[in-house]
């Protein structure tokens, strides 16, 4: 009988320390969703508005006659909303088959065999999803700051608003935070990456179209807890320094965001594990 | 020890074992699943080589190997696995482990090289490393022509193949086979067993083989762990439960059945009726001398033997002791 014998042989070289798994995961996992063409073509399309809000700070620069477009504090908070619909389609994309993928594959136990925790691979899987979702939030508000200095030839409009320095960075994490975690969440509670997409989206839809019913029939916005993207944009308001949309409390607006995080954290570390058991 | 903590790469040196330190020790192991117990007060070890880790379905056997993973908390007691405790160590065995689960299980999206190179980087080798052994042990396993496809169009077989490949591609010191011939054909079933027997024998690989198959841990295996009902029915050499000296008779007489029976059981005789006139009875010493004194016996008692025929004692007939079958 042929033993297929034409190389194995021991071992004798180096070996990482443990705990570095969540990089070897982020890296492949990162590496796979950009061979992806269709989501190149996505990446593209989330830059356009960086794009469209340069050349508005290019002609406001340097035309008179167009100064009337010159960026102003609230324009970052405007193109982090709108970047939010980039958010919702880069989660769906990449989040919605990390966790339950495996899971049909029955791939838990194999990388929970190898030397990582649990939390290691959420770790690495969130480092995927929040990777891509800094490139389309934090990156591109940060790079339209840096192209409005290098456009106007000062740094006069950085030193005035230094504040949207860490309202660009504490609002692109609050939203990046929010779109991943739920969205890991959600992956690890089905084998279905499309059942998990259509959950993500009903989730998001519902909580939004819950929240204006409600504020139709009562006609107070101060329900705006019920809906994490209401929650976000009263938050990202007061971190912009700007008039709150919603008669709804900082406060509350911050807790239901904490909550969301939290409780999307606590689904992952019931729902990761190396054997599923059924009492 | 391979792995440092202090975050820096190390070389590698393969360890040694004693053949008589255990590489794997269970302490009054319980394990509950709700109301029932999947592992009562099991106590024992494994020597190093290839251990057969035996029982009927539900025994326990996959619950055993995945607390000693670290994937199930133990209830009671405790579990070391190459000299380190499971409880406090687990990132640190699993390293230096590799695990072929039962089920179907790979990591999606990925053809066969990339697959076993990227657990042999999640087992913390370089990726070149990685690799490259990915290279190797996937023609050691015989997917070396099939290694560029991805693993969802692969055969039952192959993916149980596969498996093997991602658990041994990190060069573990002890490998944990759960079931690894389930669904393959006769075929291939031979051929996995082969490079289970070459790992354990001529690569000096230690494994704990679970399975359900007689003649799969008879076939590979040199010691053997028999479970039952979450407990250790039997453990020891196989060669030494097999019973070296003595031999299983197999006899049918006709006359006075009961009282020659009384005769055999009196003389120190192991007798289980296995027929409705079919008796094996195990006969200790001397292996050429059982058939002399069985039908001096039944001349002594005036039964005819009208069937005699020696049997050599299985694994099926050690199994079958321990769990209380015969």
């Amino acid at each position: 009988m042929p033993i297929h014998d034409q190389g194995y042989r021991r071992y004798g070289g180096t070996r990482a320390a443990v705990g570095r798994a969540w990089q070897v995961m982020a890296r492949a996992g990162v590496m796979s969703i950009v061979s992806k063409r269709q989501f190149l073509a996505l990446m593209l399309f989330a830059w356009a508005p960086f794009v469209v809000r340069a050349v508005q700070i290019y002609v406001a620069s340097n035309f008179q006659q167009a100064s009337f477009l010159a960026p102003k504090g609230e324009t970052f908070r405007e193109f982090l909303d709108q970047q939010g619909a980039f958010v919702f389609f880069v989660t769906i994309y990449v989040g919605a088959g990390l966790i339950a993928n495996d899971r049909r594959a029955n791939a838990l136990q194999l990388y929970l065999s190898k030397p990582m925790t649990r939390a290691e691979y959420i770790a690495g899987k969130l480092a995927i999803l929040f990777l891509f979702l800094v490139t389309v939030t934090f990156l591109p508000a940060m790079t339209l700051l840096l192209t409005q200095a290098i456009f106007a030839g000062s740094f006069t409009f950085v030193r005035n608003n230094l504040y949207l320095l860490p309202a660009i960075t504490l609002f692109s994490l609050a939203q990046v935070l929010v779109a991943s975690t739920t969205m890991l969440a959600l992956s690890s509670m089905s084998k279905s990456s499309r059942f998990v997409a259509v959950m993500y989206a009903g989730l998001f839809f519902f909580t939004t179209a819950l929240f204006n019913a409600i504020r139709g029939i009562t006609g107070k916005s101060s329900f705006a807890w019920l809906s994490p993207g209401a929650a976000l944009e009263q938050l990202g308001d007061v971190i912009f320094r700007l008039e709150p949309r919603y008669q709804l409390s900082p406060a509350l607006a911050g807790l239901t965001v904490l909550v969301l995080i939290a409780g999307s954290l606590f689904i992952l570390d019931r729902r990761v594990r190396g054997v599923e058991i059924v009492t | 020890m391979p792995e440092s903590n202090s975050g820096v790469a190390v070389p590698f040196a393969p360890p040694t074992w004693d053949s008589a330190t255990p590489v794997v020790i269970c302490e009054h192991l319980s394990v509950r699943y709700g109301k029932s117990w999947a592992l009562n007060d099991v106590t024992a070890s494994f020597l190093p080589g290839a251990v057969g880790l035996l029982g009927p379905n539900g025994a326990g056997k996959s619950t055993l190997l995945k607390s000693l993973l670290g994937f199930v908390i133990p209830d009671k007691g405790s579990m070391t696995v190459l000299g380190m405790e499971v409880a406090t160590s687990p990132l640190e065995i699993r390293a230096r482990i590799g695990y072929m689960p039962e089920s179907d299980s790979h990591i999606p999206g990925m053809n066969a090289v990339s697959f076993v190179g990227y657990c042999g980087q999640l087992s913390g080798l370089p990726a070149t490393d990685a690799m490259q052994r990915a290279h190797e042990v996937l023609y050691y396993v015989g997917l070396g022509e099939a290694r560029y496809r991805n693993i969802e169009t692969y055969s039952t077989g192959m993916k149980q193949r596969i498996k093997l490949a991602q658990a041994i591609v990190h060069d573990p010191d002890l490998l944990f086979l759960d079931e690894p011939t389930n669904g393959m054909d006769p075929k291939g079933r031979d051929e996995m067993l082969e490079l289970i027997h070459d790992l354990a024998h001529n690569k000096n690989v230690n494994l704990i083989l679970s399975s359900h198959l007689l003649p799969d841990v008879e076939y590979t295996c040199d010691h053997v762990v028999v479970m039952d009902k979450g407990a250790i029915a039997t453990a020891g050499p196989i060669k030494a439960l097999k019973g070296t000296t003595g031999r299983v008779y197999e006899l049918r007489v006709k006359g006075d059945e009961t009282r020659f029976l009384e005769t055999l059981r009196s003389a120190g005789f192991d007798v289980k009726n296995t027929d409705e006139d079919i008796m094996r009875v195990f006969v200790p010493g001397v292996d050429d001398e059982g058939a002399k004194v069985l039908f001096d016996l039944a001349a002594r008692e005036r039964v005819q033997v009208r069937h005699l025929r020696p049997s050599v004692p299985t694994l099926e007939d050690v199994f079958a002791r321990a769990v209380g079958e015969v």
